[in-house]
C-alpha cells in the first residue's frame, strides 16, 4: 500500500474511534437516568419485601425505630402537599404578575435591569434560603402569629412554604415571560384596534394564548418544590404530622429521606431503606410532571412556531 | 400618558363604560407591578439581612491579659492565666499554648501581656448580641472594656481554620478546600463527557429514535430532584463500588452527573450558533467531519461552551442535598489532603453550622454565605463577561 | 401639500377632516403636513410606493400610532366635529368608532362566535344571550361568512381558511358598530378568489360605513375606490376621484407611479 493509503486507513480508524467515544459519552446520560431509577428501585423493592407497600401508600402512622415500626407515608405526603401548596400560592401569582409587567408594561431599559435581578434569585443556593427561613422567617412568623393571638411553632410549614415560594418565583416568571412574549403582536393590535384597554387585552387575549406555557411553568415550579430539600431540612419539622394548619410543624418526603439515611441504622434495615421507597415515589411523580410540562411547551411551540423557548 | 378625561359634553366619543374599564385595567397593572416590586424587595431585604448578620463575623474579639509560660502552664494551660480569666478566654487558644512555646522557645519562663482570643460568648456580648455569661464574667468584661483591654481584630481564623466544636475557633478553610477538590473532580468528569455528548448530538447524530431517546433522557435528568442523585451516589458509588464515604471523589462524581445536562444543553446551543457556512467551507476543501468539527467548529463554539460550563460549575458549588446523602456533613476539622479523604463542602458547612446552638455560629454562617455568594456572583460575572467579549456577530 | 382639487365635493358629506398632520418617529419626520377630507360612505384608497407613509397615516386615524413610544404627532384629525387628538379624548374610545382590519388575518384564539361577540360584550353594546346571538349573526351575514360557519360557531377561529379568517376579522370589526373602517392592505395575504370576495364585500359595506383602505395594488384601488390618495415620501401628493387619478393625474409624480416608472 502506498503511504497515502496507509495514512487514509489510519485516519479512518482514528475517526471511527473518536465517533465511538462520542457515542459512549452520549450514552452516559442514559445510563445515569437508568442508574438512578434502578438503584432506587432495587433498594425500594428490598424495603417492600420487609414492609407492606399498601400500608406505605395508605397508612397514617410513620414510626420507625421502635418495636413494631410502622411506615405509613400519608402524613409525610400530606406535609409535602401543604408546604408545596403554600409555596405555589405565593410563587404563581407573584411570578406570573412579575412576568406580565416585565413583558407587557415595562420599558426595555427597565426590563434589561429587572430580568437579571430575578435571575439572581434563581442562583441563590437553597442552603442559603434554608438559613434565611430558619433564622429570620420562622421567628418572625412566631412573633407575628403571637400578636394576633395564634400559636406558631418555630418549624411552621408556613416558614418553609413561603421561602420555598420565593425560591420558585424565578422558575415561573422566567418561562412565563418567554411564552408571553412569544404571543404574536398581531393579537394585541387586533384587540386594541377593537377599542379594548391594555389591561383587557392582556387579561383576555394574551394570557389565554400563553396559558399552555404558563401551566407548564407552574408544573415545573411544582416539581421543583416537591424535590426541594435544604429549605425544609433546615426550617421544617421532623415529625410526620397530618394537619392542614400551616402554623404547625410537619415534615416532607425529602426531609424524611435525609433523616432515614443519616441515622444510626444499618443500611439494610427498613428504617434506612424507607428512604429509597420515598425516593421512588418522588422520582415517579416529578418525572410525570416533567413529561406533561414538556409536552405542553412543545404544543405551544408548534402553535406559534417559536424557537426561542 | 394622555389624560383620560372622557367628558360628557359634546364629545361624540364619550363612552360611559370606559371609566370603569380603565379603573379595572389600572388595578391589573398595579397588581403586576406590586408582584415585581415584591420580588425585588425580597432580594434587597434578604441581602440586607445576610450582610448585617454576617459582617460582624469578620471581626473577632481579643482580650489584653497576662500569660505565663512555664512548665506548669505547658502541662495544664489553665494555669497560664489568672483564675478569673479562665472562663472568658478561648479554650482553643489555651490549648495551643504548648505549640506557641515550641515555636518560640524564648517565651519559656516569661510572662507576657498579650492580646488573647476571647471566648465566643464574650465576643457576642461585646458585639451586642444574645449572650450567655455568668454575672461575674460579665462584670469582668465590663471592667476590661472600661480599661480599654478589649478589642476586635480582623478574623483571619475564619479563613485559615477548619471547622471546630469551639465556636470562636471555627473557620471556613477546610470547607473551601473540600469544595475545590470536589469541583475539580466534577469538572474533570462532566466537562469532557458533556461536550462530547453535545458534539455527538449536534454534529454527528441523525434524527432517529436513538438520538431522540438520548435527548429525552437528558431533559429528564435536568429535572430530577438533586436529592435523588445523592441516593444514586450512595447506592452505586459507595455501596457497589466501595468508594470512600464523604470523599471529594464520590461528591465530585455525583455532582458531575447533575451538572451534565447543563453543560450539554449550553454546549449544544453554542455549537448550533456556529453558522453552517463554516462547515460547508471545510467540507468543500475535502476535510472529514471530525476534522471540520475539531479544527473549525469547536474553536468558534468554545466561548459559549466555556460560559455554559462556568454556569454549571456555579450551580454545582451551591449544591448541598446530594452531598449530605453521601455523607459530606461529617465534622471535618482538618482540610482534606486528597480526593479520598473525608471532606465537606462550603454549602454543607453552612448547613452544619446553622444547626449549632451557639449564637456565634449564626454570624459565621452568614459570613460563609457572603463568601459563597461572592464567589458565585464572580463566576457568573466572568461567564457573562466572556459571553459578551467573544460574542461574534455572524 | 395637496395638488389637485376635488370637483364634486358639494354632494358628499365629509366624515374625516385631516389638517396639517405631522408625525415624527423620534427624529425621523415621517408625515409632512397632510391635509385632506375623507367622504362619508365612500371607499378611499391610499396608494404609494413602500415606505411612503400611507400605513402610518392610516394608523393616525384611529390613534394606533400612540402605542409606539417614540412617536410625536402634530395637527388635527376631526371626526364628527371633534378632533380625536384633543386632550379630553380617550384614545380607547376612538377605536370603537373607528375600526381596523389588518393585513394578516389575526382572529383571536377563541371560537368563531367568541371572536365576534367578545368586544361588543366588553363595550356593553349587547348583553350575553339572545341579543348577542343576533348581533353575531348579523355581523357574520354582513361580512358574507354566515352561511359558511353557521353550523360551526364553536369551532376555533383559526380553523378557517385565510380568506374566511379575514372575513371573520371584518365581522369582528363591524360587530362593535363603528362608523369608519380602516383597512391596512386587507387582501395582500390572500389568494385571488378570497381577494375578489373581500373586494365585493367592501363595495357592500360602504353603504353603511366609511372605508379607508391602504393598498399597494393599484388595480384594486381602481376596482373598488371612489377616491384615491397618492402618497410619496411622507407627503400627500395628489387626492382626487379614482378615475381622475388613474386616467388624468395632475402631478407628474403621480403619473410616474401609475405608469410604473417607479414603485
Amino acid at each position: 500500500m502506498s503511504t497515502f493509503e496507509t495514512r487514509n486507513k489510519k485516519r479512518e480508524l482514528t475517526e471511527k474511534l473518536i465517533k465511538t467515544a462520542l457515542i459512549i459519552a452520549s450514552v452516559i446520560s442514559v445510563l445515569t437516568t437508568f442508574g438512578i431509577l434502578f438503584s432506587i428501585l432495587f433498594e425500594a423493592i428490598e424495603f417492600f419485601q420487609m414492609r407492606s407497600f399498601w400500608y406505605f401508600i395508605t397508612g397514617m402512622e410513620w414510626s420507625p425505630g421502635v418495636e413494631g415500626s410502622k411506615f405509613g407515608a400519608i402524613p409525610i405526603f400530606a406535609g409535602t402537599f401543604v408546604i408545596t401548596i403554600i409555596a405555589l400560592l405565593l410563587a404563581i401569582p407573584v411570578g406570573l404578575g412579575s412576568a406580565i409587567y416585565m413583558s407587557e408594561y415595562a420599558s426595555s431599559t427597565t426590563r434589561d435591569y429587572l430580568k437579571p435581578i430575578l435571575e439572581v434569585l434563581a442562583g441563590i443556593p437553597t442552603v442559603v434560603y434554608g438559613f434565611f427561613a430558619a433564622i429570620t422567617v420562622a421567628p418572625f412568623i412566631v412573633k407575628a402569629a403571637d400578636t394576633i393571638g395564634l400559636e406558631a411553632t418555630f418549624n411552621s410549614a408556613l416558614a418553609s412554604g413561603v421561602v420555598m415560594g420565593i425560591m420558585i418565583i424565578p422558575v415561573i416568571s422566567s418561562l412565563s415571560d418567554d411564552v408571553i412574549r412569544a404571543v404574536p403582536d398581531s393579537q394585541r393590535k387586533a384587540a386594541l384596534g377593537l377599542g379594548l384597554t391594555q389591561g383587557e387585552t392582556i387579561r383576555d387575549i394574551v394570557i389565554p394564548s400563553a396559558l399552555p406555557g404558563i401551566i407548564s411553568a407552574s408544573l415545573l415550579g411544582l416539581s421543583k418544590a416537591l424535590g426541594e430539600t435544604m429549605i425544609v431540612v433546615m426550617a421544617a419539622g421532623l415529625r410526620p404530622n397530618l394537619s392542614w394548619n400551616p402554623l404547625e410543624d410537619m415534615t416532607t418526603v425529602t426531609v424524611t429521606i435525609v433523616n432515614s439515611l443519616v441515622g444510626d441504622f444499618e443500611f439494610n434495615s427498613p428504617e434506612t431503606l424507607s428512604a429509597f421507597a420515598l425516593g421512588l415515589v418522588l422520582f415517579v411523580v416529578t418525572l410525570i410532571l416533567n413529561i406533561i410540562s414538556l409536552r405542553l411547551i412543545r404544543k405551544f411551540k408548534e402553535k406559534y412556531k417559536v424557537n426561542t423557548l | 400618558m394622555i389624560k383620560r378625561k372622557n367628558k360628557n359634553i359634546q364629545n361624540p366619543f364619550y363612552d360611559a363604560s370606559l371609566d370603569k374599564r380603565h379603573a379595572s385595567a389600572k388595578r391589573f397593572k398595579r397588581f403586576t407591578l406590586t408582584s415585581l416590586i415584591f420580588s425585588v424587595a425580597f432580594l434587597a431585604f434578604f441581602l440586607f439581612d445576610i450582610i448585617s448578620k454576617g459582617t460582624p463575623a469578620f471581626k473577632v474579639t481579643y482580650l489584653h491579659v497576662d500569660v505565663t509560660y512555664n512548665q506548669k502552664s505547658i502541662e495544664d494551660s489553665r494555669f497560664a492565666v489568672e483564675r478569673k480569666y479562665r472562663k472568658v478566654i478561648s479554650r482553643s487558644w489555651l490549648r495551643d499554648l504548648p505549640k506557641q512555646v515550641e515555636e518560640n522557645p524564648e517565651l519559656m519562663n516569661t510572662t507576657q501581656t498579650m492580646w488573647v482570643l476571647a471566648d465566643d460568648q464574650v465576643d457576642q456580648y461585646f458585639k451586642g448580641h444574645h449572650y450567655k455569661l455568668k454575672r461575674k464574667d460579665k462584670a469582668l468584661i465590663d471592667d476590661m472594656k472600661a480599661q480599654g483591654r478589649i478589642n476586635t481584630e480582623f478574623n483571619s481564623i475564619f479563613f485559615l481554620h477548619g471547622d471546630s466544636k469551639i465556636p470562636e475557633n471555627a473557620g471556613f478553610f477546610s470547607a473551601m478546600i473540600g469544595s475545590i477538590l470536589t469541583l475539580i473532580i466534577t469538572m474533570i468528569v462532566a466537562f469532557p463527557l458533556g461536550v462530547m455528548t453535545a458534539i455527538y448530538l449536534e454534529e454527528f447524530s441523525e434524527d432517529n429514535k436513538f438520538t431522540r431517546f438520548i435527548e429525552v433522557n437528558i431533559n429528564n435528568l435536568a429535572a430530577i430532584p438533586s436529592i435523588l442523585f445523592g441516593l444514586l451516589g450512595l447506592a452505586i458509588f459507595i455501596n457497589l463500588f466501595g468508594m470512600p464515604r464523604s470523599s471529594p471523589l464520590v461528591g465530585g462524581l455525583t455532582l458531575a452527573l447533575m451538572t451534565l445536562p447543563i453543560i450539554i444543553v449550553s454546549s449544544r446551543a453554542a455549537l448550533r450558533a456556529v453558522p453552517d457556512s463554516i462547515r460547508q467551507a471545510g467540507y468543500g476543501l475535502g476535510l472529514t467531519k471530525i476534522q471540520v468539527t475539531r479544527d473549525h467548529v469547536l474553536p468558534l463554539a468554545f466561548p459559549g461552551i466555556l460560559t455554559g460550563s462556568i454556569i454549571g460549575l456555579a450551580q454545582a458549588m451551591g449544591e448541598t442535598a446530594p452531598l449530605i446523602i453521601i455523607g459530606m456533613i461529617a465534622f471535618i476539622p482538618d482540610a482534606p489532603t486528597s480526593i479520598m479523604d473525608a471532606a465537606t463542602v462550603m454549602p454543607a458547612q453552612l448547613f452544619t453550622w446553622s444547626g449549632m446552638p451557639e449564637r456565634m455560629y449564626i454570624e459565621k454562617t452568614a459570613a460563609g454565605i457572603m463568601v459563597l455568594l461572592s464567589i458565585l456572583i464572580s463566576l457568573n460575572a466572568i461567564a457573562i463577561y466572556l459571553r459578551k467579549k467573544f460574542e461574534v456577530k455572524w | 401639500m395637496v395638488e389637485g382639487k376635488i370637483k364634486m365635493s358639494k354632494n358628499n358629506k365629509i366624515k374625516v377632516k385631516v389638517e396639517e398632520l405631522n408625525l415624527w418617529y423620534g427624529q425621523n419626520h415621517a408625515l409632512h403636513g397632510i391635509s385632506t377630507d375623507i367622504y362619508e360612505n365612500k371607499i378611499t384608497a391610499l396608494i404609494g410606493p413602500s415606505g411612503c407613509g400611507k400605513s402610518t397615516f392610516l394608523r393616525c386615524l384611529n390613534r394606533m400610532n400612540d402605542l409606539i413610544s417614540s412617536v410625536k404627532i402634530d395637527g388635527s384629525v376631526v371626526i364628527d366635529k371633534k378632533n380625536i387628538y384633543d386632550k379630553d379624548i380617550d384614545e380607547v374610545s376612538v377605536r370603537k368608532k373607528i375600526g381596523m382590519v389588518f393585513q394578516q388575518p389575526n382572529p383571536f384564539p377563541k371560537s368563531i362566535y367568541e371572536n365576534v361577540a367578545y368586544a361588543p360584550i366588553k363595550h356593553g353594546i349587547v348583553a350575553k344571550g339572545k341579543e348577542c346571538d343576533e348581533l353575531v349573526e348579523h355581523s357574520l351575514r354582513k361580512s358574507g361568512l354566515w352561511d359558511e360557519v353557521k353550523d360551526k360557531l364553536n369551532d376555533p377561529g383559526t380553523s378557517l381558511s385565510g380568506g374566511q379568517q379575514q372575513r371573520l376579522c371584518i365581522a369582528r370589526t363591524i360587530a362593535v358598530k363603528p362608523e369608519v373602517i380602516l383597512m391596512d392592505e386587507p387582501t395582500s395575504a390572500l389568494d385571488p378568489i378570497s381577494t375578489e370576495k373581500i373586494e365585493a364585500l367592501m363595495l357592500e359595506l360602504k353603504k353603511d360605513y366609511t372605508i379607508i383602505t391602504v393598498t399597494h395594488n393599484m388595480q384594486q384601488a381602481a376596482r373598488v375606490a371612489d377616491y384615491t390618495a397618492f402618497f410619496h415620501l411622507g407627503k400627500l401628493i395628489e387626492y382626487d376621484e379614482t378615475e381622475t387619478i388613474f386616467v388624468n393625474p395632475s402631478n407628474k409624480k403621480t403619473e410616474d407611479y401609475i405608469t410604473g416608472r417607479f414603485g
